[in-house]
C-alpha cells in the first residue's frame, strides 16, 4: 500500500532514475569486488570511487535543485553546507586515528598537536561517537540554515540580494576556516584518515560499503524532495517560486515555507558532504569556496531545474567531463570547456537536458495525437 | 578480501611489459596556484625529453603523462590516483601547496608508488612514499635568521615574523619563535602578523612594521607570505620606503619567478633564503639556464628553486632505477637513499634516509633587474631534518627509511611512532 | 643666493683637495686595489678609506658603487665607473674610456655595505650644491647615528642658510650626541628637546639610543619625550587609520563603480566583472612594453595613454558579450550569473593561455611612487593618486548620467523599458551601450589598480565578490551609495583590522553586511517607486 502510494508520487524518469541507481548500488559494489581483475565487467576500485564522488555531488545539487527549482531560492552558499558536513565527518575521522597519529598523541590530531593546542577545543568533543557524529552532519549545516533564514526569509530578503548574502556567508565561512587558530586545521584541512565505524577506510570493502550508503543516501534523499515538491506543500513552494507576493495575500506565511525548504536542502548538503570526506580522503576550507557553490548551481542548470532527476544527472555529466578534460593533452582547455557549457546552457538549453528531453516528447507526443486527430477528422468529413 | 588485496597489490605495480615508463606530472595548470606549478610541469616535460635524447633509462624511453588537478585538493587525490592505476606511472613528480601533498599522501601509501616533492615547507614529515627535494626549514629559516643576527646580516635584535595563515608560515614561524628565544631574544622583541590569502592591502601592516622598527634596535622582517600576496606587499613596501638597509625583509617564498611581476628597483636590499638561485655562477647552471631558455622559446625565461629540486630529484631517480635495475616502486625506494647527484649550485645533493636531501643554503640580495645577488652561503651541504629540534612534539622523533623503517621513531620510547 | 652658495662649497672642496691631495691619493689607489678583491670585508674597508680619504673621485666612485655601477676587469684588476647616462670611466685616472674591456664584473655590496656607503655619502655631500641631497645626507646621518660624523655636521650646521636643511642637520646632531658617551648633560638635554620637536618614528628610534652614561633627568626627559611623541602619534594612528581607510574605499568603488552600472543599473548579475578590471591591468602592461620597448623617456606617461585604450578595449569586449550572450537573458537576472560566469572562465583562461600564468610587471611611473610627510601622516603619492582618480571617476560617471544624451536614453531605458521604447529610443542599443560603459569602468578601475596589485589572470575573482558586497550595500541601482558603502566598508575595515587582525577584520565585516542586508534587505539607500519589484 504505501509502496504504491509512493510509487504514485514518481513520474517516468524518476522511476527510471531511482531503478538505475538502484542497480548501480547493487551491482558496481558486486562487479568491483566479486569479479576477477580480468573480467571485462570488472569495476576497478578508483573508477567506484569516482563514480561515488559524482554520486555525493548529486546529492549536493538535488538539495540546491529542491530550493533553486521548487522555491527560487538561488543559494551561492550550498558549497558551505556541504562542507559543514563534510567537516563533521572529517572531525569524527580524525578522532578515529587516535594515538596512531605520527606524533602518537592519545586524544589530538597532529595538527593540533604541532601547533601547540594542550587540550581537545569543546566544540571537538564527543565527534569520537559515531551517532553524534552523524548527527552533526545533518546538525550543523541545518542549524547556520535555519539561523540565516530565519533572518533573511523573515525580513523578506529576496532574488539577488539573498544570492549575494548566502555568497557573503560561504566566503565569511572560507576565511574563517582558514584561521589556523579556529581549530580545523586550516588551510590543510583533515586529512589521512584511518578508519570508519572500525573499518580500514581504504579497504576495497569498505570502499564498495561507502558507494552502496552513498546510492543509497541519493535515492532516499531523492524520494524524499519527490515527495515533498508532489505533496500540497511542494505546490506552496511553486507559487512562491513563481509569486511570492499573491501568495503571501493569499494567506500563507511564506517565509515559513521557505525555511522549511531552505533548511532541509541544507541537511541534505550536508549529507553529500559527509559522504563525500571518507571517499576522497580530505575536507579542507577550499570546499567553502565561493566558486565551488557557483559550479554547484551550473550542474543544476545543466540537468534542468525543478526536476530532480535532471539536477542529479547534472552533476554527475559535468563532473564527468571534468574528469576527462583535466587528464592529457585536453588538460589546459577545461576552463575553456567549463565556461562555453555555462553560456551554451544558460542561453540553449533554459530547462536543461531534462527539460529539454521533456519538450521533445510532448512535442512528439502533440504530433501523434495531431496525426490521430487528422485521419478522423478526414473521415468525418468523408 | 584476499582477492581484493592481490588485485590492488597487480594494480598497484607498474607492469613491467610495458615499451614505455611512464612519469606522473601533477602540477596545476588551471586555477590559483597555475601561476606557480605550470613552470613545474614545463621544466619535468623539459628533463623527459632530454634523458629520452640519452637514450631514456634501462633501454626504454619514458613518457610524461601531464594531468590537472585544477588547485583543487581533492581533484589531486583523484588525479594520483589515476596516474597510478589508470596510467601505471612509475614515479610522480608534484603538488607544491602542502595541502596537495597532505590529500594524495594516502593515495600514494595504499597504492605504493613515489611522490617527488619539490617545494619548501613546513617539515613535520617524512613517509616511505614521498622524497621532500625541497627545503625543510632547518635548510632556509634558521640559517636565515643566523645570517641576519651576524655582523654582515646587520645584527638584528628585533623581528617582525610575517606569513599567510596557513600551515607553513604558522609552523616555520613556531619553529622561528622557539630558536630565537632559545638565542636571547625577548619575547617583546619578536611581532607575528598572519594575514589571509591573496591579502592585497598592505597598508597598515606595513605602517606597523614600520613602528615596530622604530624602537631603536635593529630590525627585520621574516616573510614566509604566499604567493600572489607578494607582489602588493612589496609595492606597499617600496612606497612607504622601507629600504632594506633600514629595515630588511627576508622571504621564505620569494623567488625569481615572483619577482618577475615586480619592479625591483625599489626593493633593491631585501633578502631571499633559498638553496639555489638562478644567478648562481656555475658551468652547470649556465647550462641548464640555456637549455630551459631554449625550450621555453623564451630567452627572458627565469629558473628558481623548485625547479632545480625538481632537477635534482629526477636525476635521483633516473640513478636509483639504474641501480636497481627497475622502475618497481619498492626497489627504487630502497636503492635510492644514499644516491648522489649533483645540483646546480655547485655541489653534490645526497638522498637522506629520512627521504629529505641535503642541500647547500644561500642567501640573496634582490636586484634592480630582479634578479638575486648571493651574499651568504653555507660552507657545505645542510642535510634535510624533518622533525624539527625547536618544535616540543618532534624533537625526539627522528625518521629512518633504512635502519628502522620508519618515518616517525621517537628515540625516548624507541618506539616508532 | 644659491649659486653663491655652491660657489663657497666647491672652493671649501678645491681648498680640502689641495692640503690632501698626496696623501688621498695613496688611500684612494689602495681602495680601488681593495674593490678588485671581489670580498665584502676588503669592500667595507676600500668604503671606508674612500670617506676618509677626501678625494674628488669618492663620491662618484662610492655613488656608483651604490647603484651597481662600479666595475672590476678581473684580468687587469683595473676598477671602472658607469655614470648614469652610460659612459665607463677609469677609476684609477678618471678618465673616460671609449671601449670597455670585455668581461667587466660589478662590485658587489649587501646591505652592511650599503649603510656604510650611505653613510660616508652623508658625510662627503653634507656640502653638496644640490639641497635635496644635503637633505637626503642629514636623514642618512640621523639614521646612523656615527660619532665620527659629529665634526663635519657642525662645520656645515654653520654655513647652511636654507632654515628646513639646518633644522635636520640640527636633528642629526642630536641624534648623534644622544647616541654618543663624550657629550655634555646640557648637550643631551638640548638635544632631548630637539628630537620631541621632531615628534616621528625616528625621533623615538634616537631617543631610545639615549647613551647609558646620560645622567638620570635626561634620562627621565627623554623617557617624557618618548612618551609625548607616542602619544601624540596614537592619536595620529586613528587619522592614519581613516586615510587607509578611504583609501582602501576607493580601490573598492573603483572596482565596483563598473559593477553600479551593470548590475546596478541595468540589473546583470556580471560575473565576469573582475575580468574586465584584469582586462584593464593588461592592456596596461602592454602599453608599459611598448613604452619601454619604444619610448623609455616619456615611461610616466603610460598611465595616461594607457587609460583610453583600456576603457575602449574593455568596453569593446562588454559589448561583444552583451550582444553575444546577455541580450537573450534580459529579464532572467540569475542565468545572467551563470551565463556571465562561464564568460569569466573563458576570458581568464585566455589571459592565461596569451600571456602566460606568472604575474606580469607594471611599473610605477615617478609620480605613482614614494611618499610624503603631511603632519605625520605618511601619505604614499600612489595611494593618493588613486583616491583622487576614483573621485574624478565617480563625477565625471554622474555628468555623464546626468547631462549627456546617453545618460538620459540610459536612465529612461532603465525606468521603464516599453516606454522608452514607444519614445524612439533604439533600446538594444542603449543596453549595449550601458554595458560597454560598465565594462570600460571596470577597464580604466585595471589600470589604477595595476599600480597596487598583482597582474595575473587571478586578478579578477578577488576583486568580484567585494565589488559585489559595495554594490548591495550601497543600494543597487543608486551611484551615490555605492560611494558611501565603499568608503564606509573601508574605513570599517581599517579599524577593526588593528584590533581583530586583517582577517578577523574581513569576517566580521561580512557578518555585519549580512546582518545589515537583513534590516535593510535593499541596501543604505533603497529605490523607492515600481522600478524595485521589476
Amino acid at each position: 500500500m504505501i509502496l504504491r502510494a509512493l510509487f504514485e508520487r514518481f513520474d517516468k524518469a524518476g522511476l527510471v532514475f531511482l531503478i538505475v541507481l538502484a542497480g548501480a548500488m547493487i551491482l558496481i559494489p558486486a562487479a568491483n569486488l566479486l569479479l576477477p581483475v580480468s573480467s571485462p565487467l570488472h569495476v576497478p576500485t578508483h573508477v567506484m570511487s569516482l563514480i561515488g564522488k559524482y554520486l555525493c555531488y548529486a546529492i549536493l545539487a538535488l538539495a540546491l535543485d529542491l530550493v533553486w527549482g521548487y522555491c527560487g531560492i538561488l543559494s551561492l552558499g550550498h558549497g558551505a553546507f556541504f562542507a559543514l558536513g563534510g567537516y563533521a565527518m572529517g572531525m569524527y575521522l580524525m578522532r578515529q586515528i587516535g594515538p596512531r597519529g605520527v606524533y602518537s598523541h592519545p586524544v589530538l590530531p597532529d595538527f593540533m598537536v604541532f601547533l601547540n593546542w594542550k587540550e581537545l577545543p569543546w566544540f571537538w568533543q564527543g565527534f569520537d561517537m559515531f551517532p553524534f557524529a552523524m548527527l552533526m552532519v545533518v546538525l550543523a549545516p541545518g542549524l547556520l540554515a535555519f539561523l540565516f533564514g530565519w533572518f533573511a526569509f523573515r525580513s523578506r530578503v529576496t532574488g539577488v540580494y539573498l544570492s549575494i548574502i548566502t555568497q557573503a556567508m560561504t566566503y565569511a565561512l572560507l576565511l574563517a576556516f582558514f584561521r589556523n587558530d579556529m581549530g580545523f586545521g586550516g588551510n590543510n584541512g583533515l586529512t589521512d584518515f584511518k578508519d570508519i565505524l572500525g573499518f580500514n577506510i581504504q579497504a576495497q570493502g569498505t570502499r564498495a560499503a561507502l558507494f552502496a550508503c552513498t546510492a543509497l543516501a541519493l535515492i532516499l534523499c531523492y524520494a524524499l524532495a519527490r515527495w515533498m515538491v508532489t505533496t500540497s506543500f511542494g505546490k506552496v513552494l511553486v507559487a512562491v517560486r513563481d509569486a511570492e507576493s499573491r501568495t503571501r495575500f493569499l494567506g500563507y506565511r511564506v517565509e515559513h515555507y521557505k525555511l522549511v525548504a531552505f533548511t532541509l536542502s541544507a541537511a541534505m548538503a550536508g549529507l553529500a558532504g559527509a559522504l563525500y570526506v571518507p571517499q576522497v580522503g580530505i575536507i579542507n576550507p577550499s570546499e567553502f569556496a565561493p566558486a565551488n557553490s557557483i559550479e554547484a548551481v551550473i550542474w543544476v542548470a545543466v540537468g534542468g531545474r525543478g526536476t530532480l532527476v535532471g539536477a542529479a544527472l547534472g552533476a554527475v555529466v559535468v563532473n564527468f567531463l571534468k574528469t576527462w578534460f583535466t587528464t592529457g593533452a585536453l588538460a589546459p582547455y577545461w576552463l575553456f570547456m567549463l565556461g562555453a557549457l555555462f553560456i551554451v546552457v544558460t542561453l540553449a538549453l533554459p530547462k536543461g537536458i531534462v527539460g529539454a528531453l521533456n519538450a521533445f516528447g510532448e512535442r512528439r507526443r502533440a504530433r501523434a495525437a495531431a496525426r490521430e486527430q487528422e485521419p478522423k477528422t478526414a473521415e468525418q468529413n468523408a | 578480501m584476499v582477492a581484493g588485496a592481490a588485485m590492488m597489490a597487480s594494480a598497484g605495480a607498474p607492469v613491467m611489459a610495458q615499451e614505455t615508463i611512464k612519469v606522473g606530472i601533477l602540477h596545476s595548470l588551471s586555477g590559483t596556484m597555475a601561476i606557480s606549478e605550470t613552470t613545474l610541469k614545463d621544466v619535468m616535460l623539459m628533463l623527459i625529453e632530454e634523458q629520452n635524447k640519452k637514450g631514456g633509462v634501462l633501454g626504454k624511453k619514458l613518457e610524461a603523462v601531464v594531468v590537472d588537478p585544477a588547485s583543487n585538493w581533492p581533484l589531486f587525490a583523484e588525479k594520483a590516483r589515476e596516474l597510478i592505476t589508470q596510467q601505471k606511472v612509475a614515479a610522480v613528480f608534484g603538488c607544491w601547496t602542502s595541502v596537495s601533498r597532505k590529500s594524495v599522501l594516502p593515495v600514494f601509501k595504499e597504492l605504493n608508488n613515489i611522490l617527488f616533492y619539490p617545494v619548501q615547507y613546513e617539515g613535520e614529515e617524512s613517509e616511505r612514499n614521498v622524497f621532500y627535494t625541497g627545503a625543510a626549514p632547518n635548510q632556509q629559516a634558521i640559517p636565515a635568521v643566523d645570517y641576519l643576527m651576524s655582523k654582515d646580516g646587520g645584527e638584528v635584535k628585533r623581528w617582525v615574523l610575517a606569513g599567510t595563515d596557513y600551515v607553513y608560515p604558522r609552523t616555520t614561524n613556531k619553529i622561528l619563535e622557539a630558536y630565537l628565544k632559545a638565542k636571547g631574544v625577548a619575547a617583546e622583541d619578536i611581532m607575528i602578523n598572519y594575514t589571509p590569502f591573496g591579502h592585497s592591502d598592505w597598508q597598515t601592516i606595513v605602517f606597523d612594521v614600520k613602528k615596530f622598527g622604530s624602537a631603536g634596535k635593529k630590525t627585520a622582517v621574516v616573510s614566509t607570505i604566499n604567493g600572489d600576496a607578494n607582489v602588493p606587499f612589496y609595492k606597499e613596501l617600496a612606497n612607504q620606503g622601507v629600504k632594506a638597509t633600514d629595515i630588511p625583509v627576508v622571504a621564505f617564498s620569494v623567488g625569481e619567478e615572483e619577482l618577475a611581476g615586480v619592479d625591483t628597483s625599489n626593493l633593491v636590499g631585501h633578502l631571499a633564503a633559498w638553496n639555489y638561485f638562478q644567478s648562481v655562477k656555475n658551468p652547470s647552471n649556465a647550462e641548464f639556464i640555456a637549455k630551459w631558455q631554449a625550450f621555453t622559446k623564451n630567452p627572458k625565461r627565469v629558473t628558481n628553486d623548485p625547479m632545480e629540486a625538481h632537477v635534482v630529484g629526477f636525476a635521483m631517480w633516473i640513478k636509483a632505477i639504474e641501480k636497481a635495475g627497475a622502475t618497481d616502486p619498492d626497489k627504487v625506494i630502497d636503492a635510492i637513499v644514499g644516491v648522489e647527484a649533483p645540483n646546480l649550485t655547485g655541489g653534490v645533493s645526497k638522498m637522506l634516509p629520512n627521504h629529505h636531501i641535503t642541500k647547500p643554503v644561500m642567501i640573496g640580495e634582490i636586484r634592480a633587474d630582479g634578479q638575486f645577488d648571493v651574499v651568504w652561503q653555507t660552507k657545505d651541504l645542510v642535510p634535510g631534518d624533518a622533525w624539527s629540534d625547536f618544535l616540543d612534539g618532534s624533537k625526539d622523533l627522528e625518521a629512518d627509511w633504512v635502519g628502522k623503517k620508519c618515518g616517525n621513531f621517537n628515540v625516548k620510547t624507541g618506539k616508532c611512532g | 643666493m644659491s649659486r653663491l652658495k655652491s660657489f663657497c662649497a666647491l672652493c671649501l672642496c678645491l681648498l680640502a683637495l689641495a692640503l690632501h691631495a698626496p696623501a688621498a691619493q695613496a688611500d684612494a689607489a689602495s681602495a680601488l686595489a681593495r674593490f678588485a678583491e671581489d670580498s665584502f670585508p676588503e669592500t667595507a674597508k676600500a668604503i671606508e678609506e674612500l670617506g676618509a680619504s677626501g678625494d674628488a673621485r669618492a663620491q662618484i666612485i662610492l655613488e656608483s658603487l651604490a647603484a651597481a655601477r662600479l666595475f672590476v676587469d678581473p684580468a687587469s684588476r683595473a676598477v671602472y665607473w658607469r655614470t648614469a647616462s652610460g659612459v665607463l670611466h677609469e677609476a684609477a685616472s678618471g678618465a673616460p674610456v671609449a671601449t670597455p674591456p670585455a668581461g667587466l664584473q660589478p662590485v658587489r655590496i649587501n646591505n652592511r655595505l650599503r649603510t656604510a656607503i650611505q653613510n660616508e655619502l652623508g658625510a662627503l655631500t653634507l656640502m653638496a650644491p644640490d639641497p635635496a641631497r644635503r637633505r637626503a645626507a642629514a636623514e642618512s646621518l640621523f639614521k646612523a647615528r656615527d660619532p665620527a660624523a659629529l665634526a663635519p655636521l657642525e662645520n656645515a650646521l654653520k654655513a647652511e642658510k636654507d632654515p628646513a636643511i639646518a633644522r635636520a642637520f640640527a636633528q642629526a646632531r642630536a641624534a648623534i650626541l644622544l647616541a654618543s658617551a663624550g657629550a655634555s648633560n646640557e648637550q643631551r638635554i638640548d638635544s632631548i628637546a630637539l628630537l620631541r620637536a621632531r615628534a616621528d618614528m625616528g625621533a623615538i628610534a634616537a631617543l631610545r639610543s639615549l647613551h647609558e652614561s646620560a645622567s638620570a633627568d635626561a634620562k627621565g626627559l627623554a623617557g617624557d619625550a618618548v612618551a609625548a611623541i607616542e602619544g601624540r602619534l596614537r592619536l595620529m594612528s586613528h587619522v592614519q587609520n581613516v586615510w587607509y581607510g578611504l583609501s582602501l574605499g576607493s580601490v573598492l568603488l573603483l572596482a565596483a563603480i563598473g559593477l553600479a552600472i551593470t548590475f546596478g543599473v541595468m540589473g546583470v548579475i556580471n560575473m565576469a566583472h573582475g575580468e574586465m578590471v584584469m582586462l584593464g591591468t593588461y592592456v596596461t602592461f602592454l602599453v608599459q612594453e611598448a613604452f619601454r620597448a619604444h619610448a623609455p623617456a616619456w615611461f610616466d606617461l603610460s598611465l595616461p595613454v594607457a587609460l583610453p585604450l583600456a576603457f575602449l578595449a574593455t568596453g569593446l569586449v562588454g559589448i561583444a558579450i552583451e550582444r553575444g550572450v546577455i541580450r537573450f537573458l534580459y529579464g532572467r537576472p540569475l542565468e545572467t550569473l551563470l551565463a556571465t560566469w562561464g564568460v569569466s572562465l573563458i576570458l581568464q583562461q585566455a589571459v592565461r593561455t596569451a600571456f602566460g600564468p606568472t604575474n606580469r610587471e607594471v611599473g610605477a611611473p615617478s609620480y605613482m611612487s614614494g611618499a610624503f610627510d603631511l603632519f605625520g601622516l605618511s601619505v604614499t603619492w600612489g595611494r593618493l593618486w588613486i583616491i583622487v582618480f576614483t573621485l574624478v571617476v565617480f563625477g565625471a560617471l554622474l555628468l555623464a548620467l546626468k547631462r549627456t544624451s546617453l545618460g538620459l536614453h540610459m536612465r529612461a531605458v532603465t525606468q521603464n523599458r516599453r516606454m522608452a521604447a514607444s519614445m524612439g529610443i533604439r533600446t538594444p542599443w542603449v543596453d549595449a551601450m550601458t554595458f560597454g560603459l560598465g565594462s570600460g569602468l571596470a577597464g580604466i578601475a585595471g589600470v589604477a589598480l595595476s599600480q597596487i596589485d598583482n597582474v595575473s589572470p587571478n586578478l579578477g575573482q578577488s576583486y568580484i565578490i567585494d565589488s559585489f558586497m559595495v554594490v548591495v550595500f550601497g543600494g543597487v541601482g543608486n551611484l551615490w551609495g555605492a560611494l558611501v558603502s565603499a568608503f564606509a566598508l573601508g574605513v570599517a575595515n581599517k579599524f577593526l583590522e588593528p584590533l581583530a587582525g586583517a582577517v578577523l577584520a574581513k569576517i566580521f565585516i561580512l557578518v555585519l553586511l549580512i546582518l545589515f542586508i537583513q534590516k535593510r534587505p535593499r541596501g543604505l539607500f533603497a529605490l523607492k517607486g515600481r522600478a524595485v519589484e521589476a
